[in-house]
């Protein structure tokens, strides 16, 4: 059984301009201990299929589909259950530590009450744990950090706290919504590969949800791409960089800058926007952009097939 | 009185409507505006022809006939100098609505014009019109209004006076608001660039744009003067007995509180509900022209 | 810090030069002589004149006006006429009586309106939400002395559960000091809750969209403490500031309040001056009044500043 699995998941957003369908019919599972890239642009879906998962969509928003986690469907848990579940089973890390950390309260007061809402520990042992937890993150003197708040750290330190309260209660399923987004370049890497190093040491399921396909590349077992609110490609990390399929995932890969181009080389881009996703298309979504695409392709949407080893992707016309 | 000094000082109570507005709220906000609106010309109309209707006159005394209930002769009875009750709460509308709306009028031309030429010149000018503002605004309103009233001597003309100097900083503050925000824009620029004068930019362009606002808060101004004069008249520091004035009546009910509660809380009642109906014209209109909150 | 404030302290002075001038102007430059006033029936031009001349009113009047802000800064309010009692001594006896006051509204207006901005922000365009705010809405338009006469009628008129009017000294017998205050704080109260709803309520819908908030949930804490912790607490500043603010503002609605129920504050003190024409004590009353609400306003001012550093920054 997979530890994480979504059944034709959807969701749209009610607009003044007509529905908005964010996610459109996703299908995903991850077994426990795997980690999970999805890499897509912005407005792709990723981030609400993200809050789906954690069950954090705006109250306007409509689901449809089911949420698997480890046998339940967890939209269908009642607020006390849910509530039991989110720390010890599921945890998120944000984007920005900035505006995921509470301004006016200290590090040691959000770090604590996690574990005390979960764990049956005392204050002093809470405590205790905490100081672990951020030493466990790399952050240097964690007793004073305990009692500082966000605002006197640096960015990179916030993230590792947000970090640290996300392992609090070990959860089996950790969500990281792109989580050096907001980050100096110089503090990205380490991050990501704190992340991965605690996920490997604890043996935790992570979904890393990127616009970067650079983040993902060897630190992630498989890596789904998504477009329009669809999963069009999903492989074995090194399966994907090698040989991708879809179109828009070959644009993609095309799109990272190449350290060892010349100087003054254009960068490649992928030209035209995303569509419009309050309309909907009867064909593939990314054919208007796309290079290869005739005249079937604007007609029906191509489905999620099986190529090989676990290998899948959404093209009539596959590299 | 938490309303009137809210009001008078910050401007106005301004609470961004953060939820989106459903065209269901929308569209109740709409019947209850022209409630309100219906409701303001009702009274309106009752003070006009209130010495036309033939009803008793509101100082007529009689003694034998105090508290009586309703009748033919005497529709909500007598209170308790035997004067007729409907009769006094028409006159009392009469002079409610007259000092609630004359003394924002003196606020709105002496404010309205202060502000603007602060607004607009900006410089020494400014910064004395706003520290004025501010030693004005430095008393408590009712306090400033009753001490006035004690030296000058209780009139209805004193009163109108009164409340309407106390307005004054506060259509100040809007109005030179309005007009900084206003000035800049390319409208004033162009009208500068063809070589327009102060005087034409400040009446041509800048006045029609000025209004709006100026006026959702003179409605305003009238429900926070109904109420000042209310209290001013129910402390009997207002307009002077036997002139019937909604406070007073409501200041003489309260004597008869356990055996004709009604005294009380029929002026009452009219007092809240025009008080009421101006505040939702004035922030329906406030709300139209300003969708920015924190504009003040 | 201490630069910010001695700016500010400074920049207070000329307000309340000007305060003192008003105050002044409005006393000495309107009709109704004082010298008349004190004669009352035995005002024969004779007497007026030796009066006038004893009270220095012949001097001219910035003089004068020099003279009696001398008076003031030395802590001579002046003595009333009709009492014999100064100023001082008057308003000294009376404060505490309004401050409890004020303070015991501020306090029911904060436990009646927290609960429901919170709860109202929590649902935010839902059914409780739209009518508490239709209702917060309407209370504005509720004069104090309208919701006074309503809560006497029906708390003492009707019930018989609490006293109309009277007054007892805390440390005499406080539960009879409490029950005394009560109907009048919940009558200021009921003007100072939508109020303080509003801008609690709106406040708490913008922190309730915070990253933060989601956060919380996604740790798995419970809703009580989602919501009086890590949205309560950056939800109120502006609240904090309300109702500094309010408390000093409560003075207007206070001296009506002390009217209706006869409590010895000094609203009551204000008004007894004006309906016996004690110029004096009305002078003393309104200066120190006013010179109390822009102390009162620049306290909050610097509790601001203190509460959040941007502004501390922004402004200096």
């Amino acid at each position: 059984m997979s530890l994480l699995s979504l059944e034709g998941l959807t969701v749209d957003l009610p607009t003044p301009r007509g529905n908005l369908r964010a996610v459109d019919g996703v299908d995903l599972a991850l077994a426990a201990g795997q980690t999970l890239g999805i890499v897509g642009e912005s407005g792709c879906g990723k981030t609400m299929l993200s809050r789906a998962i954690l069950q954090l969509l705006p109250k306007r928003a409509r689901v449809g589909g089911r949420v698997m986690f480890e046998g339940q469907d967890i939209s269908k848990l009642r607020p006390d259950a849910l509530r039991r579940l989110r720390g010890p089973a599921l945890a998120v890390v944000f984007q920005d530590p900035m505006t995921s950390l509470n301004p006016v309260l200290t590090i040691g007061t959000q770090l604590v009450e996690t574990l005390q809402a979960h764990l049956a520990v005392d204050g002093r042992e809470a405590v205790r744990r905490g100081v672990e937890l951020l030493a466990a993150v790399g952050i240097p003197a964690p007793e004073q950090r305990m009692g500082q708040y966000p605002h006197q750290l640096s960015g990179g330190m916030r993230q590792r706290v947000a970090i640290a309260i996300a392992l609090s209660c070990e959860p089996r399923l950790l969500i990281a919504d792109e989580p050096t987004t907001a980050l100096d370049v110089t503090v990205q890497a380490q991050i990501l590969d704190l992340l991965a190093r605690e996920t490997r040491r604890r043996h935790m399921a992570m979904i890393l949800i990127t616009h970067d396909l650079g983040v993902v590349a060897g630190r992630t077992d498989e890596v789904a791409v998504m477009y329009a609110g669809r999963i069009v490609e999903r492989a074995p990390t090194r399966a994907l960089f090698h040989g991708p399929r879809m179109p828009y995932t070959e644009a993609l890969l095309a799109a990272i800058p190449k350290l060892d181009s010349a100087p003054h080389t254009r960068l490649p881009t992928i030209e035209g926007r995303p569509p419009d996703p309050t309309r909907r298309m009867p064909g593939c979504a990314f054919a208007p952009r796309c290079r290869y695409a005739e005249g079937d392709c604007v007609v029906g949407k191509p489905g999620l097939g099986p190529v090989d080893a676990g290998h899948e992707f959404a093209c009539w016309h596959p590299r | 009185m938490a309303v009137l000094d809210a009001t008078l000082d910050t401007g106005l109570i301004a609470v961004p409507a953060a939820e989106p507005a459903t065209s269901r709220t929308r569209r109740r906000a709409g019947t209850l505006f022209w409630i309100a609106l219906a409701w303001i010309g009702l009274v309106v109309v009752a003070a006009a022809v209130a010495n036309l209707l033939p009803i008793p006159s509101p100082t007529d005394i009689d003694m034998l006939g105090r508290r009586a209930g309703p009748s033919g002769e005497h529709w909500l009875g007598t209170d308790g100098l035997g004067r007729d009750e409907f009769s006094r709460l028409l006159f009392g509308a009469r002079i409610s609505l007259g000092v609630g709306v004359l003394a924002p009028i003196i606020g709105l031309a002496f404010g309205g014009t202060l502000g603007m030429l602060a607004g607009y010149f900006r410089g020494r000018f400014e910064t004395l019109v706003a520290g004025g503002v501010d030693v004005v605004l430095a008393f408590p309103p009712l306090v400033l209004a009753m001490a006035v009233t004690a030296y000058l001597g209780q009139s209805i003309p004193n009163l109108i006076l009164v409340l309407g100097f106390l307005g004054i900083p506060a259509f100040t503050r809007v109005a030179r608001a309005a007009t900084l925000s206003l000035t800049p824009r390319e409208f004033v620029t162009a009208a500068r660039a063809i070589g327009a004068s102060h005087a034409r930019i400040l009446l041509r362009e800048l006045l029609p744009n000025v209004a709006l606002p100026l006026m959702a808060f003179f409605l305003l101004g009238v429900a926070v003067t109904i109420v000042v004069e209310g209290a001013l008249s129910f402390l009997g520091l207002g307009v002077p007995p036997p002139a019937p004035s909604w406070g007073i009546m409501i200041g003489e009910g309260r004597e008869s509180l356990d055996v004709a509660p009604m005294l009380a809380f029929l002026p009452a009642i009219a007092m809240f509900l025009t008080v009421l109906a101006f505040n939702l014209i004035g922030d329906t209109l406030r709300a139209l022209t300003d969708p920015r909150p924190g504009a003040l | 810090m201490a630069g910010f404030l001695s700016r500010r302290l400074l920049g207070l002075l000329p307000v309340l030069l000007a305060v003192s001038l008003l105050t002044f102007a409005i006393a000495s430059l309107l009709p109704g002589d004082l010298a008349y006033v004190v004669l009352g029936d035995q005002a024969t031009p004779e007497n007026v004149a030796a009066l006038r001349h004893d009270m220095g009113l012949d001097q001219p009047i910035a003089w004068r006006y020099l003279l009696w802000l001398g008076h003031v800064l030395e802590g001579d309010l002046g003595r009333s006429f009709r009492t014999g009692q100064t100023v001082l001594t008057a308003v000294t006896e009376r404060l505490p009586v309004s401050l409890q006051l004020m303070v015991v509204a501020e306090a029911i207006g904060l436990l009646i309106g927290i609960p429901i901005a919170i709860l109202c922000a929590v649902r935010a365009g839902g059914a409780f939400d739209r009518f508490m705010t239709g209702t917060a809405f309407s209370m504005l338009s509720v004069p104090s002395f309208l919701s006074a006469i309503l809560l006497i009628y029906l708390f003492a008129v009707e019930l018989h559960w609490l006293p109309a009017t009277g007054y007892t000294p805390f440390l005499e017998d406080p539960i009879d000091n409490l029950r005394g205050f009560l109907l009048p704080a919940f009558t200021l109260a009921l003007g100072e809750w939508p109020v303080l709803m509003r801008v609690l309520r709106s406040d708490m819908i913008a922190t309730l969209q915070e990253d933060y908030i989601a956060m919380a949930k996604a740790k798995g804490l419970r809703p009580a403490r989602i919501l009086w912790v890590h949205a309560l607490k950056p939800s109120s500043l502006t609240l904090v500031t309300v109702t500094g603010i309010n408390i000093g503002r409560l003075i207007g609605g206070a001296v009506i309040v002390e009217s209706i129920f006869a409590l010895p504050g000094l609203g009551r003190l204000l008004i007894n001056a004006i309906y016996t024409r004690d110029l004096i004590i009305l002078q003393g009353v309104v200066l120190l009044v006013a010179t109390g609400f822009v102390l009162m306003n620049f306290l909050v001012d610097m509790m601001y500043a203190a509460l959040d550093p941007r502004i501390r920054h922004g402004r200096a």
